[in-house]
């Protein structure tokens, strides 16, 4: 009967676990609810007066924009090209410097002082901006594409070795033990078992990368890193707002075209 | 089993047991600590040449850390592993040549899914290639492995990624990848755990067959007692850590598998059926 009683008494102490759970989960819910409404209220979201105006001010805006006005068409194509180029050349400088920082990072890479080191070193490199990155090489280096690209660079670098780190981590390390107890040096597992496991993970996040960093080299273009933002914010500033709807248009196009080729690429590799 | 998977003639005598066969590893008094805890005790065993020898226990007894120390994924906190035409286990170039003769067939295949089968038994020759290099692996690395598959009966499913073989192709394909190294010294941790059991009588005859052929000092771990009584030449019964049986499949009695499998004696139905 004694038995009978003690499982009575865990089994009643296992439902009061549970309810004290979900009274604790409810909790964080309502807590997490509450932060959200605080942080739309200081960012005056709820101020409705301010919504007045809004949707007629962007109905007009709409209607001088169009029909969109191609007829400078001609001078874009260097300009897109430069945009394109800083969006390429600065996502391979970021995979190739993110691939050793990104490697020493991950947990478990074998030294702990190190890995820390690359952490701080990639949570450095992109807890700034692009655009003070781009600030700070159009002063180094001049105006044009060039600062664009290492300023992608740098912040990508810092994004990727992140991701990088993460995939690393997460990979099965028993093909990589089996290379071990064969006698193959640390570099050795890294290029025959770590590499062939997150080829796929990789590539996927390298291509997400460019196709963000094609956007963000636009942005770079308001700073004097040259591209089709330069054209696009001057549009703006000249009130050349039909031209400023073709060269979204055309910026679409790119981006959409880049997202086929990664979805292509993607396709390929994750097959 | 098509052809010699190993690149040298089998042992005269194809099935027979080695008479005074000399030992390959000698491990004496050999202690493992693992987080903290002893795995291994006081461990001495004499491992023989051209033998297959079965490790069998309960789980947690150390039959896996047996393995992981003979290929040194794991360092002994005390004791010491001799291997013969090598000497003491002591130093950086006795266990990297200790390691060149040696091949390890994992639990679960440790291989790679998304790599072709070829590709998989291709990681057992990353010994041969520097890590750096990008050129294709060398044609003639790339015909053993060929070979070590054509051994295993799976050449034709060589371009195949291993994510897609069945679970009896991929414990081949793991089985190859020890192969294609010509090992002296082949180590099996459960290579038929994850194994259809209706396949495991014919795997288990065809890993025999394989491994007399190349006249290889197998070490294997089981915990399917039937196939370590079939395929073995000498059965190691392990209890907390400790070797509690050392002999012949003939010699392993109802007794002595009463010390190694005690309490599980009384779960098993299969156990009880054995003589």
């Amino acid at each position: 009967m004694n038995f009978a009683a003690d499982r009575a008494d865990a089994v009643v102490s296992v439902l009061a676990d549970g309810s004290r759970r979900a009274v604790h989960g409810y909790a964080g819910f309502v807590a997490a609810a509450l932060a959200i409404a605080v942080a739309f209220a200081y960012a005056d979201a709820f101020n409705l007066v301010r919504y007045r105006d809004a949707l007629p001010t962007i109905l007009v805006l709409l209607g001088d924009s169009l029909p969109p006005d191609f007829s400078r068409w001609q001078s874009w194509g260097r300009p897109l090209a430069e945009t394109l180029a800083m969006s390429i050349c600065g996502t391979v400088l970021a995979a190739a410097a993110a691939a050793p920082l990104g490697a020493l990072a991950a947990q478990g890479s074998g030294f702990p002082v190190v890995s820390h080191a690359a952490r701080l070193v990639l949570n450095t490199l992109r807890s700034i901006p692009d655009l003070v990155w781009g600030i700070m090489f159009v002063a180094a280096v001049g105006f044009g594409p060039l600062p664009g690209l290492l300023a992608l660079a740098c912040h990508s670098t810092g994004m990727l070795g992140k991701f990088y780190a993460e995939i690393i981590e997460h990979v099965d390390t028993a093909p990589g033990e089996a290379l071990r107890s064969h006698g193959v040096s640390r570099l050795a597992v890294l290029r025959f078992s770590v590499l062939p496991q997150i080829l796929p993970r990789v590539v996927d996040v390298t291509l997400y990368r460019w196709e963000h960093n094609v956007r963000a080299a636009t942005v770079l273009g308001v700073i004097g890193a040259g591209g089709i933002g330069l054209q696009l914010i001057t549009a703006f500033h000249l009130f050349a707002y039909r031209e400023a709807m073709a060269l979204i248009l055309v910026l679409l196009g790119l981006v959409t075209l880049i997202n086929v080729l990664g979805a292509w690429l993607r396709a390929r590799f994750l097959a | 089993m098509p052809t010699a998977p190993c690149g040298r003639a089998g042992r005269s005598g194809g099935d027979d047991l080695p008479g005074n066969a000399p030992p390959a590893v000698v491990l004496d008094q050999i202690t493992v600590c693992l987080g903290g805890q002893m795995v291994l005790r006081d461990v001495s065993l004499v491992i023989t040449a051209g033998a297959i020898t079965a490790v069998v226990g309960r789980s947690g007894v150390g039959k896996t850390t047996l393995i992981r120390t003979l290929n040194g994924l794991v360092r002994p906190c005390s004791g010491t592993a001799q291997v013969a035409g090598i000497g003491t286990l002591d130093g950086a170039e006795a266990w990297r040549a200790h390691r060149r003769r040696t091949a390890t067939v994992f639990q679960d295949h440790a291989l790679i899914g998304r790599l072709s089968a070829i590709d998989n038994v291709l990681l057992g020759l990353a010994d041969q290639r520097h890590p750096l290099s990008l050129l294709p692996w060398p044609r003639a690395l790339r015909q053993r492995a060929a070979m070590a598959l054509d051994s295993v009966g799976l050449l034709a499913r060589a371009n195949a990624p291993v994510g897609k073989l069945s679970g009896g192709e991929r414990q081949r394909v793991g089985l190859a990848r020890a192969l294609v190294r010509d090992p002296d010294l082949l180590l099996a941790d459960e290579p038929f755990a994850s194994v259809d059991p209706a396949l495991v009588g014919q795997l288990s005859h065809d890993f025999r067959a394989a491994v007399r052929q190349c006249g290889l000092t197998v070490v294997i771990v089981l915990h399917q007692l039937d196939t370590a009584l079939a395929i073995a030449d000498r059965i190691v019964g392990l209890v907390d850590g400790r070797v509690a049986f050392n002999g012949t499949p003939c010699a392993f009695d109802s007794a002595a598998r009463g010390r190694v499998f005690h309490n599980l004696r009384a779960l098993s139905p299969l156990l009880k059926d054995m003589p």
